[in-house]
């Protein structure tokens, strides 16, 4: 499989990424490099074989739901680019021309 | 340079009276001075000569906790409250922790002095720590050279006497690796055995923290301090962690495996023979080894970059500009703030992964891509679990090269990303590896060997690393 440089726009715009075109030249030919090279794993047979998603593993971990402190509303906003008294403030999401 | 090899003899001294923790503080604070090129702390914290006092008369008092007075410096992916947490990214640049990772708690708690914080790849993608918007570090053997990433700057602190002790993370050998280009110490601990609370996410399910220090001693005592069960993290645990310090010179005649994949074609010649002259000695010394095979190494990179770049993908796309970190001018409207300030913030290599990871997760790619090395990574651990039926620990180089310059692989990111390939199995396997310094080069470069065992099984690197450490060095 191999990656145009259309495709690495689309993939650009799902990671709310956005590049000039030398970049998007650059990423395709390395994402192509990259992929020829990962190509790799289809010389296995897996077809019997469970994915594995974590090295240890786990049965689901529960706790019971009780009430704990969490961080304090000021707290939480100490890092916010642009807040109000109480909220993070961000542009306008709704009713845009 | 310092009158102890250790934490035990440094506390001796202590309690002698024949050294104080101001006069060892201010000598680290001097040398990282003197030794500012190397750029390997973001961050000092000035508060360090007040904590050597405080540390130093509760030892006089006798009431001091295991680590009293041992400096260590955290990468800067760990959190420490009211910190600055930075991973080395603009997007971080004026971001303050609220909390404190649990693995630098339990250090706190035992009276250590966090004396700073130092750089890394930026949020631990790389190999050469080149790529940080703090700037490169340079290897302190040969500043023409990097000295390995992610966790770079945390290995040079110590390489260079800028403190004790240090503690990285390792995804793929992001302690291991720069341990070895930079001659000293570097444990990665079981997947699951140190709680991840605190630790920015890159790859969750391969993510760890540990230690990088100038003696097995020092690794042990902080691996013990460390290690345990936290609720706050779900990963973590659950398991008995001993006492990592205890009967460390038990010079046990462990099982040794030696894989012939990892001695195979790229490896280099130097580093090659300095092994193989260790493992003549152990035979001599009358260790049984043994030819084992990972018959799936070929496959591990490939697996690792696909897995761990979605995984950071999806960790990454938290960083929008909406509730903390870096928020681009251009933020008109709720799209343009998420693009810009995610394509302003971001470094390159960052992006390059985030792109990878987002492309094997999409739609159409997902079963041919993620889900494939998803099975892919069973199969490699299952090459683990045969092989640890055989052997307790599997002996292998950590790096097929020593130090390589800088910018050397900087424009070949799969270049770089094949540096990393005798690391990355440990953490796809969730198995611990430590890096041993054996010997160097004709250039004076460190040359490192890597041990591996079964999962939880720490103590047995320990107890050989001290073997080594002993009678090869």
């Amino acid at each position: 499989m191999s990656v145009t440089k259309k495709d690495v726009e689309n993939i650009a715009s799902l990671a709310r990424l956005k590049f000039n075109d030398e970049e998007l030249e650059n990423f395709t030919h390395q994402l192509n490099q990259i992929l020829s090279y990962v190509e790799k794993l289809n010389e296995l047979n897996t077809e019997n074989v469970e994915p594995l998603s974590h090295p240890v593993e786990n049965n689901n971990v529960f706790r019971s739901d009780e009430l704990k402190t969490s961080v304090t509303t000021e707290e939480a906003l100490k890092n916010a680019p642009d807040r109000t008294e109480e909220f993070f403030k961000a542009p306008k999401v709704i009713n845009q021309e | 340079m310092l009158s102890y090899k250790n934490h035990t003899e440094k506390i001796s001294l202590l309690k002698e009276g024949k050294i104080t923790l101001r006069e060892n503080v201010s000598f680290f604070l001097e040398r990282i001075q003197k030794y500012s090129h190397l750029n390997a702390y973001n961050f000092i914290f000035d508060d360090c000569l007040h904590q050597a006092d405080l540390i130093g008369k509760k030892i006089k008092d006798g009431n001091a906790g295991k680590l009293a007075g041992i400096v260590v410096a955290i990468k800067d992916v760990l959190a420490l409250k009211d910190r600055p947490l930075t991973c080395s990214s603009n997007i971080l640049k004026n971001f303050q922790s609220i909390y404190t990772a649990t693995a630098v708690q339990k250090l706190i708690d035992e009276d250590a002095i966090i004396i700073g914080k130092t750089n890394c790849d930026e949020f631990a993608m790389g190999s050469s720590n080149e790529n940080s918007a703090f700037g490169a570090v340079l290897n302190p053997i040969d500043n023409s050279r990097v000295p390995g990433g992610s966790s770079g700057g945390s290995a040079v602190a110590v390489a260079a006497y800028l403190c004790d002790v240090s503690l990285g993370t390792d995804t793929g050998g992001s302690i291991r690796q720069p341990a070895a280009f930079c001659g000293i110490y570097g444990l990665k601990p079981t997947y699951g055995r140190i709680s991840r609370f605190g630790l920015t996410a890159f790859a969750s399910s391969f993510d760890t923290i540990g230690p990088f220090a100038r003696s097995i001693e020092d690794i042990a005592l902080v691996l013990s301090v460390i290690s345990e069960y936290d609720e706050k993290d779900s990963t973590s645990q659950n398991i008995y962690a001993p006492d990592f310090s205890t009967n460390l010179n038990s010079n046990k005649k462990f099982k040794i495996g030696l894989p012939k994949e990892y001695f195979a074609e790229g490896l280099n010649e130097e580093t090659r023979n300095a092994i193989f002259e260790k493992v003549e000695q152990l035979k001599k010394d009358g260790y049984e080894i043994i030819d084992i095979q990972l018959p799936h190494t070929e496959y591990s990179i490939a697996t690792y970059y696909i897995l761990t770049t979605a995984e950071a993908s999806s960790n990454l796309a938290r960083f929008d500009g909406a509730r903390y970190g870096y928020r681009s001018k251009q933020s008109g409207n709720l799209i343009d703030m998420y693009v810009n300030s995610r394509s302003e913030g971001f470094g390159l290599e960052v992006k390059r992964r985030i792109m990878l990871g987002t492309y094997v997760l999409s739609a159409g790619y997902y079963d041919a891509y993620y889900r494939k090395a998803q099975k892919v990574r069973r199969l490699l651990k299952q090459d683990f679990d045969k092989a640890f039926e055989k052997v307790d620990i599997i002996l292998t180089p950590t790096t097929p090269t020593t130090a390589f310059k800088i910018g050397e692989k900087s424009n070949d990111p799969l270049e770089m990303y094949l540096s990393d390939i005798y690391t990355t199995s440990a953490n796809l396997a969730g198995i611990p590896g430590i890096n041993i310094p054996i010997a160097k080069d004709k250039e004076g470069l460190p040359i490192g060997m890597q041990l591996m065992a079964k999962q939880f099984d720490e103590k047995i690197l320990l107890e050989f690393g001290k073997y080594l450490e002993k009678n090869f060095n």
